[in-house]
């Protein structure tokens, strides 16, 4: 129920986006989110879901960094 | 942490027996993809919940979705998912070879561009999917409403994630004779509509930690190692990996969207049974864009011998049923897992339709 | 039926089809005067040749030794698409196909089945498509028919091949244990090829639609024995590797870390929710040669168009207890963990599960 990837905004018309996979461009739906051009977006059925921090490959390297503070007793996220 | 200390931590555990659930589809498929069971100790054990909306779809709803496709002046529309997915007698895909008007998108945008380019014909968007993919299907109808079309409607079938939880949570705790969930990988892109704390009650109220993740393998064995501490620490976090993408309460705009569309209501889960609360229905501002999704539950009768209930719950993996590769198969599909490639059965069929040796 | 078509050719020779304009209708299958003007102004005009030309019942082949024979029938839509079109595919497909016995393809039978309403310019492009193909492949098309349905405006071709063998045939049994599983090239761009512009998504994927005789040359260039040999096409290598394997009585690991595949191809996957490893390609080869000849192998093929991204994804075993499970196949996943990589079973439709 979650295929969704992430592409990066390369032409906003009005609630419509062109957005780049890597070579692909696929016309995506904004409604859902607020974005402008160069943003990330993580794109579901043809439509953005969320905006994200950064591209995959970004995100991929932070994931262990992230797992050490979450790791970390003092940072944890408390009930 | 690098990669590898945590995958020799999961290969090499040797503490108490602890079983995690992960709730998504997606989730099942990148376990299986990667490989992961094979990577991690005997004392792991990764177990497959109900996160395949399709396969926990009443037949009745399959059977709605030919009838409509059948009707001259309608077109139905869905995703690939659905297509090979069995009602009553047949699929959508054989139901097109008869004539039914139905074909396959990558967006429900699609119809809407459809609807507008052909307003003699009633465009249906088979309309299945979790909490991902319902804020899709609200802007959709708003638009669809903007523009005063009239010739769009959905037939609903959404299932939503917190009842299910709720149903698996709470039966382990009733019920001795059902194995514990010791913690759960929740599902990264469910999360991003809902939020990261939306897993909180559930948390605190049975004790058990949740770790939101991502799809890759990385992320995945990022989340049981995470889940693998807080349980043998015996805490009850909600925690996130994928921050990237989830926030703390989700997207406020999605949700928005689906409060002015949907309300909730119950459902029928194909193999578990009704679950309170657990869909979601066009309201009243938006009923006539309702293709007749009320109503569409049946439980069909399936052999005694199919333990569907036990995958979908996680007490037993999909090798452990006997009528699993012999008698089920997704050609000839018993019950729900099966049903489809997306449900614990029809994946883990996918990727070794006999029983292996080793896997788990 | 000869004697037909030369009294209804002077009848209609001056006049000609209008291509611009005309499109198929059933007087064009009722083997009447449109029948014949078809045949002889779209057909003919472009393949003709000596054997074809004779209209007879059936072409007459120089015969004597060992033949393979094969066949295959083509039903792509769209039927125009980035890298070609159905005719180049008709052409291809077969001619592959002998290619994968060792054989020496000679002659293509056609047979069109044309839906009413397939405009005359567009049948003219997939003929001329196949002409080009033939050509290139050294090929004659010796005999040909054309049926007219009703319809929407499609084509449907049937080509069946014969190809001359040598002493050496290449079978799919003939895989051994310790030999070398080559790729010869990028997966999926078939596949994701068609599906795009079926699902609207815009990219640079062209079809690899296209002969593989150059891999059998550089093969028999290096003095290398093929054991076995087939090209990739539907259900994709995982399906492939799985019926060579069967054949070969042999097992099989292969590192997903080597599977080929391009950054825009993968992205497209991903969006779609599918599998390269069941992806239908149209120019890619799955062979099994010893292992020792892996390296000349792999320099010989990276010297060809065709075979230029050719990599090596493992190795053939000898019994189940060296591979992984009891699948036949497996696949060792980028983190180190191993799995069955079966048949497609289903259709590999995108997903958003």
């Amino acid at each position: 129920m979650c295929v969704a990837v992430p592409g990066k905004i390369t032409e906003i018309i009005g609630s419509i986006a062109n957005v780049d996979f890597h070579g692909n461009t696929v016309r995506v739906q904004l409604g859902l989110v607020q974005a402008t051009v160069g943003d990330y977006v993580l794109v579901h059925a043809g439509c953005a879901i969320e905006v994200m921090k950064s591209g995959q490959a970004e995100e991929l390297l932070t994931l262990f960094d992230e797992l050490d503070a979450i790791m970390a007793p003092e940072k944890n996220d408390a009930n | 942490m690098q990669i590898d200390q945590v995958l020799h931590a999961l290969k090499t555990y040797e503490g108490p027996e602890i079983r995690i659930m992960e709730v998504c589809g997606t989730h099942t498929v990148a376990i299986m993809q990667g490989g992961l069971r094979s990577l991690l100790s005997d004392r792991i054990t990764l177990v497959s919940g109900p996160g395949c909306p399709v396969c926990v779809t009443a037949c009745a709803y399959i059977d709605r979705c030919i009838a409509l496709a059948m009707t001259p002046g309608v077109k139905l529309y869905s995703f690939g998912d659905m297509m090979k997915i069995k009602g009553s007698t047949k699929s959508l895909s054989e139901a097109k070879a008869s004539g039914a008007q139905v074909s396959f998108v990558y967006s429900p945008f699609d119809v809407l561009t459809a609807a507008e380019k052909e307003p003699d014909t009633m465009h249906v968007f088979a309309a299945v999917g979790f909490e991902t993919t319902v804020p899709i299907y609200a802007l959709l109808l708003q638009q669809a409403a903007e523009k005063g079309l009239k010739n769009i409607q959905l037939l609903t079938a959404i299932k939503t994630i917190l009842p299910a939880l709720e149903t698996i949570l709470s039966g382990t705790e009733n019920d001795g004779t059902e194995k514990p969930i010791h913690g759960f990988i929740a599902p990264g892109h469910v999360s991003a509509i809902i939020g990261k704390n939306a897993y909180l009650d559930l948390a605190r109220r049975y004790h058990r930690p949740f770790t939101v993740a991502g799809f890759s393998p990385e992320h995945i064995v990022a989340a049981v190692y995470q889940l693998l501490q807080q349980i043998n620490s015996g805490r009850a976090d909600v925690t996130n990996l994928y921050t990237g993408v989830v926030a703390e309460n989700g997207n406020a705009k999605a949700q928005k969207a689906m409060s002015e569309v949907f309300e909730p209501g119950d459902a029928l889960w194909r193999g578990i049974g009704t679950i309170t609360n657990s869909s979601l229905y066009l309201n009243r501002t938006y009923a006539a864009y309702d293709a007749g999704s009320q109503n569409l539950g049946d439980e069909p009768s399936e052999s005694a011998l199919c333990r569907c209930r036990d995958v979908i719950l996680g007490n037993i993996h999909p090798i452990d049923c006997p009528l699993f590769g012999t008698a089920c198969t997704p050609a000839h599909a018993q019950g729900a897992c099966m049903v489809s490639g997306e449900g614990a059965c029809g994946i883990w069929y996918r990727f070794s339709p006999k029983k292996p040796g080793k896997d788990r | 039926m000869q004697g037909i078509f030369r009294e209804v050719f002077y009848l209609y020779k001056v006049k000609g089809i209008a291509i611009n304009m005309a499109t198929i209708t059933m007087a064009h299958g009722s083997g009447g005067s449109e029948s014949a003007q078809l045949i002889e102004e779209l057909f003919l005009k472009h393949i003709g040749n000596d054997l074809l030309n004779e209209k007879g019942d059936a072409a007459f082949l120089p015969g004597g030794g060992r033949l393979a024979f094969s066949t295959d029938s083509f039903v792509v839509d769209p039927v125009f698409f980035p890298g070609g079109d159905i005719g180049k595919l008709a052409v291809c497909g077969t001619v592959n196909d002998l290619l994968c016995t060792g054989a020496t393809p000679r002659w293509l039978s056609a047979g069109f089945i044309l839906e009413e309403g397939l405009p005359l310019a567009d049948l003219e492009k997939i003929i001329i498509s196949m002409k080009m193909a033939a050509s290139e492949a050294g090929v004659i098309i010796a005999c040909a028919d054309t049926k007219v349905i009703e319809g929407k405006g499609g084509i449907y071709i049937n080509t069946s091949g014969i190809g001359t063998l040598d002493t050496v045939d290449i079978r799919p049994s003939g895989g051994k244990p310790g030999d070398a599983v080559i790729v010869s090239g990028h997966l999926g761009d078939h596949h994701a090829c068609i599906l795009s512009q079926r699902m609207g998504i815009q990219n640079n994927i062209q079809s690899d639609c296209g002969l593989l005789t150059q891999i059998l040359s550089a093969m028999r260039t290096e003095n290398i024995v093929v054991h076995a040999m087939r090209d990739i096409t539907r259900g994709g290598l995982a399906t492939v590797l799985n019926e060579l394997c069967a054949s070969s009585d042999v097992f099989c690991e292969v590192a997903e870390t080597a599977i080929p595949t391009s950054a825009v191809l993968r992205s497209f996957c991903d969006i779609l929710g599918l599998d390269p490893l069941y992806m239908a390609n149209e120019g890619k080869m799955l062979l099994f040669v010893g292992g020792a000849d892996e390296k000349t192998a792999l320099a010989a093929l990276h010297n060809t168009n065709v075979g230029k991204n050719a990599v090596c994804i493992g190795y053939l075993k000898d019994n189940k207890a060296t591979a992984p499970y009891s699948a036949r196949v497996s696949i060792k996943t980028r983190l180190g963990g191993s799995r069955p990589l079966d048949a497609l079973t289903g259709e590999g439709l995108p997903r958003i599960c």
